[in-house]
């Protein structure tokens, strides 16, 4: 029987002492036409050889490829040590640090996330983490809504540069609570925040408004400037960011006058692997002012009976197990062993590991920028400072680009198409520090052919 | 130490990075960090070790017996995790195209077609990134499901007065008042009461079941009988799903919706608190609202189902699809146990517990509902401990750290006073089981001739017990002196 260790004779001895005859007889308490059922569509187990050749096989399916996807993910290094450290069973098989002494590990290693996520968003305050960057969004609005006394609207102003999927997945979060999510449109040469339409809410009462940093056009937004903006219009400040940007961008602690008062995003590109979307983790800090709004776990540092150092949960006054319904939030489980995980990234790499990291992949994106503009028909759109993700207009539709440059086993970015009809066939395009020049050249080469394709047949 | 404290000005682990710098000149200088972020500056060496050295101050399933009630704290096999990091799975990019993705998508389609015949539901959306989202996403599409029939009195979600403290918060997230069901003393939730309760205002109840109070909740049949009749859903919390695998399925107990908690009942790791999985499960008539994206096999193909195809889901609840990598996981969990090995899993958790029950009731520990079968967990109460030796729940917990055990959920439900939840879960032999009953026989002995050395265990941790009062009131939560 997999991973049960009862011999027969154990069951017959434990069954004695129940004073039972079978096991069956422990269910006697559940309604009887309640178990007639059969499992069919559930198949026969497998031993873990059949079952690794299975994995093999799937796996192999999906391999290969070269990839400049980013929106939202990034294929960027991991040292083999961090998840080698990480999934020690010690870290893998434990559970929520409910038990303090028992759990020191994980809780000192948690306290150090927090304080290497605030010294990188140069911000006050950090939890434990959030499920993802998105959910974190979701939550970083609600807490907003909570931590302000000045606004009373519930309006909450969304860029559209902002990942279409945060925006609803935002919107799923927040929807039953009265909050109303207004789209910020952005400027068609720039690819930022439209300035004279943010104007138009001058004087209104908004309660907080989202700055995205890169956004999801890969464009740098002044990010000073907004945020003046929110400061002069009583309204709080949400960034979205990319943590690893932050290691060469200016942090959103130090934007504007007085910094972002919320800081969010998603933790994927500081040492999770791709792993189809997750698990990743959502971060969120903030202002001192509003660490009692936060939601999720956070880390304390104190003393033990002896006066010696120790860590334990913090703060648990807000949150589900205590307050249920008036709590900050549902969230119980969290995303520990990600954290875990970037932690050890973080340390690894250290300040100028990461800012390496981040410069390279931005550096690469824009040599593929240039080469991509070389190719014929193909232009790039905004005239802006970028990071590590540009959007190209092509000669025909993406979706057809992409699947066709995809039987060269080439990804070639990401279609927005959908979300942004009106900038035509646009592709976001995305370079890590990981890329190689046989990949760039194998995408220049499957583009090229299938754009010539395309052309000819079009003429033709 | 903290790693920071480690830190020497200009020291790195060279192989994890670039060799250079690359210049960034043709950003504008206003649009660049100034002032550096201070990170350790430590070598590679350094960080193997410090983060190796606090992985061994942890107690884990791997380590040490860890029978935390409502946790499902069982072994997690090696095989799903090397398994799911496979190249092409671990470094596979959520947008990758439908071409690039069929092994992926063939594991998740998979899992779904398992997790509703186990549960009999009609239909699984596996996105949700844990339990609490589950129930998030379960409320929200029962919000969804009135919201479409414009039957908008419906402001009310019941919850058992020994529900966990998820529940209520999630009914709240999603714009519900809740109301407080009371439990009998059977430990059976007060059908009478609930009868009393419902009405035009109730959007639903949530239930666990087996129960909080580690029991099977007998009147399940009525209780749904009720609140159908009133109008109201049924919400299934699978938090002790592990208890029922396999031997009666929440779909045909009359639930609309379910959330599994996949790292418990399909041992995905816990992780020191996370990531899990919480896919959900519905009934006919909550289909339509169910959270995207989902995998639909159509000629031989797998694709994504999106808004396109659902315009009345709830939405989407992250970036991507989910905790994949733990979805994967439990695929792996599922398929190596197979459908004899998954009603195992409840029959063998459930043996455990019941003969923890009756060995620790013949060492003359008290059981909260003594009459009943436990399911995959049972309530000790320690009042008499705590009333007459003044050595309460707590102070055995921590004792039983001592003793190499990890302690039970103490003090929830908070229903009873003084309790141990305990789970023993079925990848434990009965060697660990009779261990743990020796290790309480020992402390009930210790705080009976001298209470002082429980009331200030542990005394063989890497602390003792910390001052969780200091801890709140002079907050200390990021480390903050310059280092170098």
């Amino acid at each position: 029987m997999p991973f049960i260790p009862h011999t027969e004779q154990e069951i017959r001895s434990m069954l004695d002492t129940i004073g039972v005859d079978s096991i069956n007889q422990l269910f006697d308490e559940i309604p009887e036409e309640l178990t007639r059922f059969s499992l069919d569509a559930v198949p026969e187990g497998m031993p873990e050889m059949d079952v690794a050749n299975l994995m093999a096989q799937r796996a192999q399916q999906d391999a290969g490829a070269y990839s400049f996807i980013g929106a939202g993910a990034y294929d960027h290094h991991i040292p083999a040590a961090v998840w080698q450290i990480a999934t020690r069973g010690e870290f893998y098989s434990a559970y929520t640090p409910y038990q303090a002494e028992a759990s020191q590990g994980t809780l000192q290693l948690l306290y150090e996330f927090q304080s290497m996520m605030t010294e990188l968003m140069a911000m006050d305050a950090s939890n434990a983490s959030l499920y993802d960057g998105a959910s974190a969004l979701g939550e970083a609005i609600l807490m907003a809504v909570r931590a302000t006394r000045k606004s009373k609207s519930r309006k909450i102003l969304l860029p559209k540069t902002l990942h279409p999927a945060y925006r609803a997945t935002a919107n799923a979060i927040v929807k039953n609570q009265n909050i109303e999510l207004i789209e910020l449109p952005y400027d068609a040469g720039t690819g930022r925040v439209d300035m004279a339409a943010l104007a138009s809410y001058e004087g209104e009462d908004i309660t907080a408004m989202v700055i995205n940093q890169p956004n999801f056009f890969g464009v740098i937004e002044d990010s000073d400037a907004l945020v003046n903006w929110a400061e002069a219009n009583n309204a709080l400040t949400i960034g979205v960011v990319n943590p690893l940007a932050m290691s060469i961008l200016n942090p959103p602690g130090e934007w504007g006058e007085k910094g972002v008062d919320i800081c969010c995003g998603e933790g994927q590109p500081l040492g999770i692997p791709l792993s189809s979307g997750g698990p990743y983790y959502g971060f969120l800090t903030c202002r001192q002012a509003y660490v009692r709004q936060m939601p999720g776990r956070i880390i304390g540092r104190t003393v033990d009976l002896d006066g010696k150092t120790g860590f334990s949960l913090t703060l648990q006054a807000r949150e589900q197990h205590i307050r249920r319904s008036k709590a900050t939030s549902n969230i119980c489980t969290n995303q520990g062993l990600m954290v875990t995980a970037s932690t050890i990234h973080m340390a690894m790499l250290g300040a100028e590991g990461l800012a390496r990291a981040a410069a390279a992949s931005h550096a690469k994106q824009a040599d593929l920028e240039k080469a991509l503009s070389e190719i014929d028909g193909v232009e790039v759109i905004f005239d802006s400072p970028f990071y590590n993700e540009s959007v190209v207009r092509l000669p025909m539709p993406v979706s057809e680009l992409i699947n066709q440059v995809a039987e060269h086993n080439v990804l070639a970015g990401f279609d927005l198409s959908e979300h942004y009809p009106e900038l035509g066939n646009a592709l976001l395009v995305c370079s890590t520090e990981k890329q190689t020049e046989q990949a760039v050249a194998a995408l220049l080469d499957a583009m090229q052919q299938v754009i010539t394709q395309h052309t000819n047949s079009s003429a033709g | 130490m903290l790693i920071f404290e480690m830190s020497s000005a200009g020291r790195r682990a060279q192989a994890q990075s670039p060799a250079q710098m690359a210049a960034l000149d043709d950003s504008p200088a206003g649009l660049l960090r100034k002032q550096t972020h201070k990170l350790p500056e430590v070598s590679e060496m350094q960080v193997v070790r410090h983060d190796t050295q606090l992985s061994q101050k942890n107690f884990s399933i791997d380590t040490n017996f860890y029978p935390l009630g409502s946790c499902t704290m069982k072994y997690n096999p090696r095989a799903c995790n090397s398994l799911s990091m496979l190249p092409g799975l671990a470094d596979r990019h959520p947008y990758a195209p439908e071409s690039h993705s069929q092994g992926f998508m063939a594991c998740m389609y998979d899992l779904q077609e398992m997790l509703k015949e186990v549960t009999g539901m009609k239909a699984v959306s596996l996105t949700p990134m844990a339990g609490a989202q589950g129930e998030f996403a379960g409320v929200a599409m029962i919000r969804a499901y009135h919201d479409q029939n414009k039957d908008t009195a419906r402001t009310e979600i019941l919850v058992p007065d020994a529900a966990h403290g998820t529940n209520p918060a999630s009914a709240v997230m999603c714009g519900y008042k809740v109301k407080e069901i009371p439990t009998d003393a059977e430990g059976d939730l007060d059908v009478d009461k609930l009868r009393e309760a419902v009405g035009p205002q109730t959007a639903g109840i949530m239930l666990t079941n087996s129960s909080t109070l580690g029991v099977f909740e007998r009147r399940i049949q009525e209780i749904a009988a009720i609140v159908h009749e009133a109008g109201g859903l049924l919400y299934y919390d699978g938090a002790n799903l592990n208890a029922i695998l396999g031997k009666v399925r929440p779909g045909d107990m009359g639930f609309d919706v379910i959330h599994m908690n996949l790292h418990k009942t399909f041992s995905t790791p816990h992780g020191g608190g996370g990531p899990g999985a919480g896919p959900v499960g519905v009934s006919e008539r909550l289909k339509p609202f169910l959270p995207i994206p989902m995998v639909t096999h159509e000629e031989g193909k797998y694709r994504w189902l999106t808004e396109k195809d659902c315009p009345q889901t709830i939405g989407r609840l992250s970036a991507f699809a989910g905790n994949a990598g733990i979805l994967l996981r439990a695929y792996i969990y599922a398929r190596l146990l197979g459908r004899e090995g998954m009603t195992r899993v409840a029959e063998f958790s459930t043996l455990n517990a019941n003969y923890m029950l009756k060995k620790m009731q013949e060492a003359g520990f008290v059981a909260a509902f003594a009459k009943r079968r436990a399911t995959h967990e049972f309530i000790i109460t320690l009042k008499r401990q705590a009333k007459e030796l003044d050595v309460n729940a707590m102070d055995f917990a921590k004792r039983l750290l001592d003793y190499g055990v990890h302690a039970p959920t103490t003090y929830f439900p908070l229903l009873i006073p003084e309790c141990f939840l305990i789970e023993p879960t079925e990848s434990e032999a009965v060697d660990a089981l009779d261990g743990f009953i020796e290790a309480m026989q020992k402390i009930q002995l210790e705080a009976e001739e001298n209470p002082e050395l429980v009331k200030s265990a542990p005394h063989t941790m890497p602390v003792r017990r910390l001052d969780d009062v200091r801890a709140a009131r002079e907050l200390d939560i990021r480390y903050t002196c310059n280092i170098n």
